[in-house]
Formats: C-alpha cells, sequence, structure tokens
C-alpha cells in the first residue's frame, strides 16, 4: 500500500499535468497506450489470448467443460469469469482467496460478455435440462500498470474468439468426442471503456500512478451496435456528474470502435 | 417497523413471480399498477435499533432494509487504517429467508461486489477526513428483497449515517430506471428486473450533482440511457425529499405552548 503522503505528492504533479491537458508519459486525456493482443498463447486451453495495456499483462484462458444448466434457464450453456489479481503482479497483490477488487474485475468482465449476449449459449446446450457445456474465462493478471478492467475485456474478448470447441456427438446422453474442432458461437464484440476522474478532469487508460491517485472511475462496455450494456463506477471516493457522464457515453461510442478493430483484426 | 401496509389484490397476484406475458399494459400501467415514472410507496423510519450509534429502516414496495451504524471507531484489523482519513467497512448481506429459494448466509460474489459499490456510493458524502485511523461500520440487511435491494440499502445507509451524527456533505439516495417492454421506467421491482431489458441503479448527492454509484446491466442506446438516468435522478430527488422527512420526525421536537 502506498502511503498517503507519497499519494498526495503524485496527486499535486500529475493534477498540475492535467490542468494543461498533459501527462506524464506524454499521451493525450483519452489516449490509450500501446495495445498488443496476442491470441492462442496457452496450447493446453481452448482459448487464449495475452493483452500488453503498455506495461499492464493479463493472461486469459478458456475452458470449456460439461455440467448442468441453471433450473431457470434449462437450455442455455453456463458462462462463468473469474479474476485472479497474481501477486507476482504487483507489490499491492496478497496470495489467498479473491478479495473484492478480484471479484469486481470477474463481475465487470462477465457483465460486459453477458450482457450483451456475446456467446449465443443457448447453441450451447446438449440436452435440455439435463445437459450443457460450462465455459469457464479465467482472467490472469500478470502485471499491473492500470487499468486492469479494459485489458481483461479485451483479452477475455480476444481468448473466446480463439476458443476452439472440439467436435462431439450425443450417444445416450453422454458427450462422444469426434475429431476437429468448431469456434465458439460469437455473435457480438462488446468491448469496455474505463474514464477515470482526477480533480476535475477527465482522463481514459490510466497508468498505475494516475489509478493511485484518482478521484473516481466509470467504466462503459458497448455492444457492436454501440448500444450500453454494462456500467459500472467505482474506484474511490469520488463521484461523476450528470453531465461528466452523459458526455462519457459519447466519447465511449467512439473509443470502442477503435478498440473493437484491434481485436476482429487479430 | 411493523409492516401494517394491506397488500392489495393487485400485489398479491405478483407475490407469485411468475413470468408475465407483458410488463406494461396498452394503458401504460405495470404490473404492480404503477404508471411508468411512479415510485413504489417508501416507508422510512430512523433510530430503530437501540445498539447501533445510527440507524434505519426502510420498506420500498416489498423491499425491507434495515441498517445499523457503528463507529466512527478504532479501526480493526489495525492495518485497515488509513492515516489521514477514517475508513468505511461496508456489509451488504441479504437474509436467507429475504428471496424465494433460500439464499446461503455466506457472502456470495455479488454481495463483495454491492457492498464495495455501495461503500463507494457513501464515501463521497462522509466527512471521512475528520476521523483519522478509524473505522465506520454500515451494516446493510435486506430481510426482504423484492428488486432494487442496493439502492434501498444506500437510501437506508445515509439516514442511518446521519442518525449516528456522522457529519456528511450531502444525503446519499438511490433509485434505478431501467427498460420494460421497450420503455424506459423508475424504480424497477424484482420481475421487471428480471424480465426487463435493462436495469441502472444510480446513487446520488443531489445538493451536489453528484452520481456516487453508477451500474448498468442490460442493452440501451445511449439516448435511452440518457433517459434512464434522468429518470432515476429523478426519482432519487422523490426520495430525497422523504428522507429529510423521515429525520426531522425523529429530531424535530414541536414547540409546546406553556400552559
Amino acid at each position: 500500500m502506498t502511503s498517503p503522503i507519497v499519494v498526495r505528492v503524485k496527486k499535486k504533479r500529475i493534477t498540475e499535468l492535467l490542468a494543461n491537458g498533459k501527462r506524464s508519459d506524454g499521451r493525450g486525456v483519452t489516449e490509450y497506450r500501446d495495445i498488443k493482443i496476442e491470441p492462442g498463447v496457452i496450447e493446453r486451453a481452448e482459448g487464449s489470448a495475452r493483452v500488453f495495456l503498455g506495461k499492464t499483462e493479463v493472461i486469459v484462458g478458456v475452458k470449456i467443460s460439461t455440467g448442468t444448466p441453471f433450473p431457470d434457464m434449462p437450455d442455455t450453456g453456463v458462462l462463468t469469469v473469474n479474476a485472479e489479481l497474481v501477486p507476482l503482479a504487483s507489490p499491492d497483490f496478497e496470495p489467498g482467496p479473491p478479495g473484492e477488487d478480484a471479484v469486481e474485475l470477474a463481475r465487470v468482465v462477465d457483465r460486459g460478455i453477458r450482457e450483451s449476449k456475446a456467446i449465443d449459449l443457448e447453441k450451447l446446450c446438449v440436452e435440455s435440462g439435463k445437459l450443457v457445456f460450462v465455459i469457464f474465462v479465467d482472467v490472469y493478471v500478470l502485471n499491473h500498470d492500470g487499468n486492469l478492467i479494459d485489458a481483461s475485456a479485451l483479452a477475455a474478448l480476444a481468448a473466446l474468439m480463439n476458443t476452439k470447441m472440439f467436435k462431439y456427438e450425443v450417444q445416450d446422453c453422454e458427450i462422444v468426442k469426434k475429431p476437429g474442432y468448431t469456434p465458439l458461437p460469437i455473435v457480438d464484440y462488446p468491448i469496455a471503456v474505463t474514464f477515470a476522474k482526477i480533480g476535475d478532469k477527465i482522463i481514459m487508460d490510466t497508468e498505475i500512478d494516475e489509478e493511485q491517485v484518482m478521484d473516481a472511475r466509470l467504466t462503459m462496455t458497448l455492444n457492436k451496435d454501440g448500444h450500453i450494456c454494462a456500467i459500472q463506477k467505482g474506484g474511490g471516493s469520488g463521484y461523476f456528474t450528470k453531465e461528466e457522464i452523459l458526455e462519457a457515453t459519447k466519447i465511449a461510442l467512439e473509443k470502442t470502435e477503435e478498440l473493437r478493430k484491434l481485436v476482429v483484426k487479430s | 417497523m411493523k409492516a401494517t401496509k394491506k397488500k392489495t389484490k393487485k400485489e398479491t397476484e405478483t407475490l407469485s413471480n411468475k413470468k408475465p406475458e407483458t410488463l406494461i399494459d396498452k394503458k401504460g400501467i405495470r404490473i404492480d399498477g404503477r404508471k411508468l415514472d411512479e415510485l413504489r410507496p417508501v416507508k422510512m423510519e430512523v433510530g430503530v435499533l437501540p445498539n447501533a450509534d445510527g440507524s434505519a429502516y426502510l420498506e420500498q414496495g416489498r423491499n425491507k432494509v434495515l441498517v445499523g451504524v457503528y463507529g466512527p471507531k478504532e479501526a480493526h484489523p489495525r492495518h485497515i487504517a488509513q492515516q489521514d482519513r477514517a475508513v468505511i467497512q461496508c456489509r451488504y448481506h441479504m437474509a436467507p429467508f429475504s428471496v424465494d429459494e433460500r439464499k446461503s448466509p455466506a457472502p456470495s460474489r455479488r454481495d463483495v461486489e454491492l457492498s464495495k459499490v455501495i461503500r463507494e456510493a457513501l464515501e463521497p458524502a462522509v466527512f471521512l477526513e475528520y476521523f483519522p485511523k478509524t473505522s465506520i461500520q454500515v451494516y446493510i440487511e435486506i430481510l426482504q428483497a423484492d428488486g432494487g435491494t442496493r439502492c434501498a440499502g444506500i437510501t437506508t445507509a445515509a439516514l442511518a449515517l446521519a442518525d449516528a451524527g456522522i457529519p456528511m456533505r450531502d444525503l446519499v439516495v438511490a433509485c434505478a430506471a431501467g427498460k420494460a417492454d421497450g420503455k424506459i421506467v423508475v424504480d424497477l421491482m424484482d420481475t421487471e428486473d428480471k424480465v426487463g431489458d435493462a436495469d441502472v441503479p444510480v446513487a446520488y448527492m443531489p445538493n451536489l450533482n453528484a452520481v456516487t454509484l453508477l451500474q448498468m446491466d442490460g442493452n440501451l442506446s445511449t439516448d435511452e440511457f440518457a433517459k434512464a438516468i434522468n429518470m432515476a435522478i429523478d426519482g432519487c430527488k422523490q426520495l430525497y425529499a422523504q428522507q429529510k422527512e423521515a429525520l426531522k420526525s425523529k429530531y424535530v421536537v414541536e414547540e409546546v405552548e406553556e400552559e
């Protein structure tokens, strides 16, 4: 945990720079760091991707197994997103069960995929009420230099698009694998963009120093039609005004389109 | 804090939580008889728990929420203490009997997330810097749930914080808006939330035009979202008036004329 005095010094410096529209690494206020997406980095996983957002590094692995559906949704496959803030990624991460930051990260990524209906889960039903496919999306943070949500959501989408499902046939309620693979039924491409408020300035893609001093953050996930599917405000004891939020939706429309091109291309 | 309100016929019908065919009828009336921009009936009471430093109880439709506040007091465990301000420890918890299927009392991932976002919704209101190294504990118990419990929890928690005498910039008040049957509606109840197309919970400090909680799930165009957030904030303003009344009814003593 960085001491409050260090944070105060950093905040002063960052705020002074932002007053002139500048950031410590020379980026514009809504400019992202270099993004690198590498699909298929873990051969044992059905799907995977590594994403670098500047020095932030996240791997997402997708595993597929079978299970029973939820009783209230007998005809849909199951999506489970989990996030691990691996202790080697930051001095602030500790071993142990997921804390609230990891739970929030997982749930924000989950909500983006689920609410945009990115995966056609009904295609993953083998036998109604009895047997469906379960998609495990595991977010693994390997280096924390800020903006884990956007990096994780990008990596999750890239990993899902990279996922190969084995072909199968059903014999007596059991799945028998057949040779060959099919891609997952991906029908939408949700992209998350996160805004951070520092003083009265709003910036995007925060690096760790900016994240430590921010007053609040706001994540919006948009689908390929430019509709909002998920929002999460968090990250500090500050707030956004209504006008700031409505302005952010406009920027989110442009930014998500820009970022979507990077994933769909890869 | 007794629930004395008689159940109307309409309400008894919706208790069966069956999936309705339509959420809004041709006249623009919702399944519980409300108009699109109408809030559920609300009852608030302050100072209901003798042991807590501050407390409040709220009923919003069939939601029943109880909040107790303890502190500011020495932070435990010690390492959570901040040198320059108080920390808020917030627990959002649903009683096992609060929903149709018994809910395990162990905290779910949803509970962990909600405890965090509710804490972050309350923090901007409290003068945390007045009480360094201390902790303010906010315990939110959902006794009965019917959609919009995080908002009901925030509205109640703000009252309990005020009741505990903790200095605040403003009350925090929360209300959701969303989309059901293609229309933007305010203060969604459980069925509307589950069957509807989107849910946008908003927490707000009216005097500061400050949105302190904002979440969304579903599918809204940016224009629909703008409409929803405006509607939610209007709902917040109505509830804010009731919050102030609830505080006054405990703390304002009417002058009695001397004989």
